[in-house]
């Protein structure tokens, strides 16, 4: 499969000394959405911003398309457009100049007929002569992502695209990469939702401390962390399991009063309805029951803890 | 060469322009205006002549610098500066621009607003005090270096600065000071010789004289030195920025 991004041996320390990003090897296909999943902290920004030419890297190479980033800048960012954390936009300005501006300043001639199909895409061709300080967050988020896609990149970053967003725009959002996969264009996002990695991506990188912990095809990654618990408080305390229900992934805890399914969500037949049955059919009551996912942060402990 | 990104920036800026047209011009203008009418009507009538010149046609070129001196810091300045301030600056950064590309789109825009007011300056200056000007294309040539060299200036002042106190001290406590003691109102050999000798380390001295031979053909500092100062002070500007987009300083972390 062809790399569109090589980063290698990246490090990245800042004028404060912190240490953000620590010799960070990615490869990104050509035409994936790449979910870089991560606590608040761990890098993501950092990286994406080194990338698309906004900090500084301290050691290591980056390559977009093949093109070094600083010596062959031009052609390297030419092939980027970039949607970043902070709404930083010029509320003065109306989405139409603004949107034509950052075709301009990434070197592609006007083109009307071209913004206006980003902005129509966008839900914003209404609003095309609106000032942006008229808008509302949602409709701003919009607009830079028209800016990014003004001049036609191979390659679209999404720094936290969702976050703080409402429905409908997540739902447009999602739509869009769809359809700019299709067309051939490279995503990159980066989110501390699984669920947003797990509806998008066809492959997560996981960042923690500014190192990459694993780079895994979303469904090998779902089926490891896809584990879901149900646990039953009983009305009278068990000494053992019965022996009926052996063979199942099932713990009972040390009191005694809680039975513990554990069970893959992913899976069609999960097993719980037939467990429900076998423990009325035993005569086993319980007064109160409960699912657990495992979140985010036991993910990345169990993570964490497997490489050391 | 990225030519379409020079002009999306340029002409992102002059819309800046246009669109604040009144405080752009009518501010500077009212201003200067007042001069004229204080200086150069009312007390310049009953002043001696300078070199063989009216007082109030005297005092033009110096008050035209002044305010392209002023202007040329604080467009260029506060061009640079709002990005940096508002965060818009990612995109210019993350944008295929060189440095020098970004210097021309943005230092053009500021210089291209101070000649055009200069040129609306001097227009209004007409109406009060009648002048000629000896050397047209001397004057355009001063007026177009002065505003390009003080709009590097300015566009340095606000990448350095960090706050908007900074951006409005400089052009405070340096600029003003230096233009009035430049010799926009006196010439000057009027001053007593060690302060003449002092005056030389005035950069704004240079300009100002350069300025008002390209008016009346007489100066305080031969044209030559008028002339050389003022590229060595656009030198040293364009080696400051140039050093700055190469570390990155203030710009990138
Ligand atoms: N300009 C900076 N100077 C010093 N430290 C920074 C700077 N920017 C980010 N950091 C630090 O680097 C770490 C990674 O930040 P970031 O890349 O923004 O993480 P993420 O996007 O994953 O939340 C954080 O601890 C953050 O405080
Ligand atoms: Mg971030």
């Amino acid at each position: 499969m062809q790399s569109i991004i090589s980063v290698s041996g990246l490090s990245k320390t800042y004028a404060s000394g912190f240490q953000a990003l620590k010799k960070v090897d990615l490869e990104i296909r050509k035409g994936e959405i790449f979910a870089l999943l991560g606590p608040n902290g761990a890098g993501k920004t950092t990286l994406i911003n080194i990338i698309c030419g906004i900090v500084n890297p301290s050691t290591g190479v980056v390559r977009v398309d093949g093109h070094d980033i600083s010596r062959d800048f031009r052609a390297a960012r030419s092939r980027i457009g970039l949607v970043p954390q902070e709404l930083a936009t010029d509320i003065f300005e109306t989405v139409w100049k603004t949107v034509t501006f950052s075709r301009g300043l990434f070197g592609k001639p006007p083109d009307g007929a071209y913004v206006e199909k980003v902005l129509k895409d966008l839900s914003l061709l209404d609003k095309k002569n609106n000032k942006i300080m008229t808008l509302s967050g949602g409709m701003k988020r919009r607009v830079l992502i028209a800016k990014a896609l003004s001049h036609e990149p191979q390659v679209l970053f999404l720094d936290e695209p969702t976050a703080g967003v409402d429905v409908e725009l997540r739902r447009d959002m999602w739509e869009m990469v769809r359809g700019l996969r299709e067309r051939g264009v490279t995503i990159i996002l980066t989110t501390h939702y699984i669920e947003e990695a797990e509806q998008m991506a066809d492959r997560i990188g996981v960042i923690n401390k500014g190192e990459i912990i694993l780079v895994e095809d979303k469904a090998v990654l779902m089926e490891k962390l896809g584990k879901k618990q149900l646990t039953l408080h009983l009305q009278s305390p068990l000494k053992q399991l019965p022996p009926e229900l052996a063979g199942q992934p099932l713990e009972l805890s040390a009191d005694g009063e809680k039975m513990i399914y554990t069970f893959d969500a992913q899976n069609e037949q999960t097993g719980v309805a037939r467990l429900l049955r076998q423990l009325g059919d035993l005569g086993i009551e319980f007064k109160d029951l409960r699912t657990s996912q495992s979140s985010l942060e036991e993910i990345f402990v169990a993570l964490v803890g497997a490489r050391t | 060469m990225n030519t379409h990104g020079i002009r999306a920036l340029y002409l992102f800026e002059m819309s800046r322009f246009w669109r604040t047209l009144f405080q752009s011009i009518a501010s500077p203008v009212i201003s200067t205006s007042l001069y004229f009418i204080v200086f150069g009507s009312a007390i310049g009538s009953r002043m001696a002549r300078i070199d063989g010149i009216s007082y109030g046609a005297f005092i033009v070129p110096g008050l035209t610098m002044l305010a392209i001196l002023t202007q040329s810091i604080s467009n260029a300045s506060f061009g640079i500066y709002m990005p940096r301030f508002s965060g818009t600056i990612y995109e210019v950064l993350s944008a295929p621009i060189s440095a020098l590309e970004i210097v021309i789109g943005y230092v053009g825009a500021a210089a291209s607003k101070s000649i055009i007011l200069g040129l609306i300056i001097l227009a209004t200056a007409r109406i009060f005090v009648p002048y000629e000007i000896a050397h047209p294309v001397w004057m355009v040539g001063f007026l177009v270096l002065t505003a390009v060299t003080f709009s590097l200036f300015g566009f340095i002042i606000g990448l350095w600065a960090d706050g908007f106190e900074k951006l409005q001290l400089i052009p405070m406590l340096v600029i003003t000071p230096l233009t009035f003691l430049g010799g926009s109102f006196y010439s000057i050999n009027m001053l007593p010789p060690l302060w003449q000798k002092i005056t030389l380390f005035n950069p704004v001295v240079y300009l100002i004289s350069g300025f008002r031979w390209s008016f009346y053909g007489a100066a305080d500092v031969s044209l030559g030195v008028s002339l050389g100062m003022t590229l060595v002070f656009l030198i040293l500007c364009l080696t400051i920025v140039g050093w700055i987009f190469k570390t990155g300083y203030r710009l990138k972390a």
